[in-house]
């Protein structure tokens, strides 16, 4: 064989990626693993991991260069001197806002599985239904219970800690046991069951932190600093989860450095043939060839590799045939709650930092509930007791002020809300020609807005947060909305949709790309809807799912 | 609640810990003027360290200069302050040792620590004061940018972060119903 010959090309190293990866070596497929950026090592690449807040020279906080070199990242929390190497530089590689789009990359082997929020919850029908049922964007061509056997096999590996609550609207799944909720949030969660009588929920957060030794790895230390890298292992991501058994099967290449221009398409056999790379340190243009392509580069790179191949057949890329690659792009749009403080527990406190907080599943137009909006929303929130602020008129400085302020102050709950924006068809990213990154490659445009459903979601989303706050006992409750940036929720979904006709759709029920049946999408890009639960179990589950779709195709020699 | 207990309260979601969360949203423009530099001579150090240990001095545990508070103070104000912010703080360095010889006649560093914590907490009054009627635009009180950098700099320090609170780097569990009686220590982290 070539050394440029592969069963399988795997295109990104991400949560998608390492999961592709993982399931075609273990079903014994020579595969090849495509990263764009440097390679980061399981422990050995997070120096941040074993600092004290006081080895930083600014304690954690951002410079003015940092925010000079960082415009976009500088908008939100990401920016900071702790885990800089883990986000992508943003002169190297720019996109443009057509409307303004908060874009948080990590361009390194491992992607944004080091940084992610590791909440990990299941679609339900109310979800897989929802756009047949209002008749925005088109119909999933999969039901719960097709995805269902895969969710539980990617829970079983990756290892979710939660508990099974038996909720039709949050399914439960295959958990290692929950973290604790504190003594507070305890208390809360009964009075929003009684007060509410079943209707709404105060559950612990499912989460991709393990609570007990898992598949070689280690629990979680509650140090609640995941996004500098775990040197236990505790999370997952795909330097401690998947790509170890990828190794073991001695049937993986990882090639980091390695932007994929464009999927070869072969007009004759109407099959994919395998990549072109450039590599990001030589620039040097490489080929590999393989059986199938998974693409897993992150949902908007996804279809920017789609949009520059194949265009001597369409114009508009591989899978632009249907009219819809590009488009129907969503997020979470969040950054509004409410808070307040809990009097009373001052002789309790927490031992430990818990990565992890409460979710209030959706109950907004579910069942009898209708809204003059569609869809939903959950929270994630927790109760927690800061250290006293030191904000009192009568003191202000010197040694008693001092002492107090070394001692914890009153209890404070704060809950933000996920909403979910629907796939509108104008909600798009395109290629803009004019605009060339470091390597003289086509960048993204981004062409996105939330809408009045949206909109109108929002105002719920705070108000139903202090009346829930309120019910739940907690006083001086304060509603609030940030404002969001299409972007913020890092979910970026769609752009290479999922359905049932090749007409207005650009993958089918597999994630085969219609016009590429050997051409797999299966990260966010292919999300028909987006529901307002965090996605990435979904892509963990939908990549295994598409992957024992493959292997069996290829037996039949249908690819 | 404000932008910035808002973005604490929600850290955990992303797994971050906010320091200082007031000086992760702000910023503008570059200029670290030549004034800057000078607060990194030993005479100046010292003097921030005296500053700091007025307003966290000693007590059961270490103050606000033997944590490195003094030292602190210059790496922030020139590779974080705004150009704006910068004017400001340099500039308070004069002001302050002004309203020192007006008040006592001496310098702040030749008073002793009675004379000291009377004018600083003179001055916090008219800083708390000034901030809680200026606009966006207008500059903040040096004093209020003195006091945020020395609270910053000695909880986050390794003294403050250890000696004047609870410092567990590994804690390996969670306990939601932890015991607390009226003296302990909070958490540093």
């Amino acid at each position: 064989m070539a050394d440029n010959v592969y069963d399988a090309i795997v295109i990104g190293s991400g949560i998608s990626g390492g999961w592709a990866a993982k399931e075609l070596t273990q079903k014994g497929f020579k595969t090849i693993m495509l990263e764009r950026g440097r390679n980061v090592e399981h422990v050995k690449d997070y120096p941040a991991a074993t600092k004290h807040p006081w080895d930083y020279p600014h304690r954690g906080g951002r410079t003015q260069q940092m925010i000079e070199d960082y415009p976009v990242l500088s908008r939100d929390y990401p920016l900071n001197e702790k885990n800089l190497d883990f986000w992508v530089n943003e002169k190297e590689s720019p996109y443009v806002e057509v409307k303004r789009f908060d874009w948080y990359r990590g361009y390194h082997v491992g992607g944004r599985s080091l940084m992610w929020g590791r909440q990990s919850y299941r679609h339900s029908d109310l979800d897989f239904e929802a756009n047949l049922k209002d008749g925005h964007g088109v119909d999933w061509p999969i039901r719960y219970k097709d995805i269902a056997p895969w969710y539980s096999y990617a829970e079983k590996w990756a290892g979710i800690s939660g508990n099974r609550d038996g909720l039709d609207v949050l399914p439960d799944g295959d958990f290692l046991p929950p973290m604790d909720m504190n003594i507070v949030e305890k208390d809360m969660a009964a009075r929003i069951k009684s007060h509410y009588k079943g209707k709404r929920h105060f559950i612990m957060g499912r989460v991709a932190n393990l609570t007990q030794p898992h598949e070689g790895r280690m629990n979680c230390q509650y140090q609640n600093q995941c996004w500098l890298g775990c040197n236990f292992g505790a999370y997952f991501s795909t330097q401690s989860s998947t790509l170890p058994p990828a190794v073991a099967t001695g049937n993986l290449t990882l090639r980091p450095f390695s932007i994929v221009t464009r999927i070869l398409y072969d007009k004759d056999t109407k099959r994919a043939k395998g990549v072109e790379i450039l590599d990001a340190e030589t620039n040097q243009t490489y080929e590999y060839f393989a059986k199938i392509v998974f693409v897993c580069a992150s949902a908007f790179n996804s279809t920017w590799i789609l949009m520059n191949s194949a265009t001597d057949v369409w114009e508009g890329g591989l899978g632009s045939s249907s009219g819809e690659l590009g488009h129907n792009a969503m997020d979470h749009h969040f950054r509004c709650g409410a808070g307040g403080r809990m009097e009373g527990y001052e002789d309790k406190y927490y031992f430990g930092r818990r990565a992890n907080g409460l979710y209030i599943p959706r109950y907004r137009n579910v069942g009898d509930d209708k809204r003059d909006y569609v869809r939903g929303f959950g929270y994630q929130g927790s109760a927690s007791r800061g250290r006293w602020s030191g904000e009192i008129a009568e003191m202000s400085i010197g040694g008693e002020w001092k002492d107090a302020m070394c001692e914890p102050g009153s209890w404070s709950v704060g809950f933000t809300a996920f909403g979910e924006i629907l796939p509108y068809h104008e909600n798009r990213i395109f290629l803009d020609k004019e605009v060339k990154d470091k390597w003289g490659l086509p960048v993204l445009a981004m062409d996105m807005e939330i809408k009045e459903n949206e909109l109108k979601m929002r105002k719920d989303m705070m108000e139903d947060c202090q009346e829930m706050l309120e019910a739940a006992g907690v006083k001086d409750v304060q509603t609030y909305d940030n404002g969001y940036g299409f972007g913020q929720g890092i979910h970026e979904m769609g752009t290479a949709r999922m359905g049932r006709d090749p007409k207005t759709s650009v993958l089918n029920g597999n994630n085969q790309v219609w016009d590429a049946p050997n051409v797999f999408v299966t990260d966010g890009a292919c999300m028909t809807s987006g529901a307002c639960v965090n996605p990435s179990l979904t892509y963990m589950a939908l990549t295994a799912r598409a992957v024992d779709f493959a292997a069996t195709e290829l037996q039949k020699g249908n690819l | 609640m404000n932008r910035r207990e808002a973005l604490a309260r929600v850290a955990w979601i992303m797994g971050g810990t906010v320091i200082g969360a007031n000086l992760f949203l702000e910023g503008c423009t570059r200029e670290a003027g030549k004034n800057v530099e000078s607060l990194f001579e030993p005479a100046t150090v010292d003097f921030l360290g005296d500053v700091a240990d007025t307003i966290l001095p000693p007590t059961s545990s270490p103050g606000a200069k033997e944590a490195g508070v003094g030292a602190f103070i210059p790496v922030m104000v020139k590779d974080c302050y705004t150009a704006a912010d910068q004017k400001t703080f340099v500039e308070g360095l004069t002001t302050l040792e002004n309203a020192s010889k007006k008040q006592f006649n001496r310098k702040f560093q030749e008073l002793d620590a009675n004379e000291r914590t009377e004018l600083l907490a003179a001055i916090d009054k008219e800083a708390k004061e000034h901030q809680r009627n200026k606009t966006d635009e207008e500059p903040n009180h040096y004093f209020h940018l003195f006091k945020q950098l020395t609270l910053l700099g000695f909880f986050t320090s390794e003294l403050g972060a250890t000696k004047a609170l609870r410092y567990v780097q590994i804690p390996g569990r969670y306990d939601g119903d932890y015991p607390y009686k009226k003296g302990d220590k909070a958490w540093a982290t």
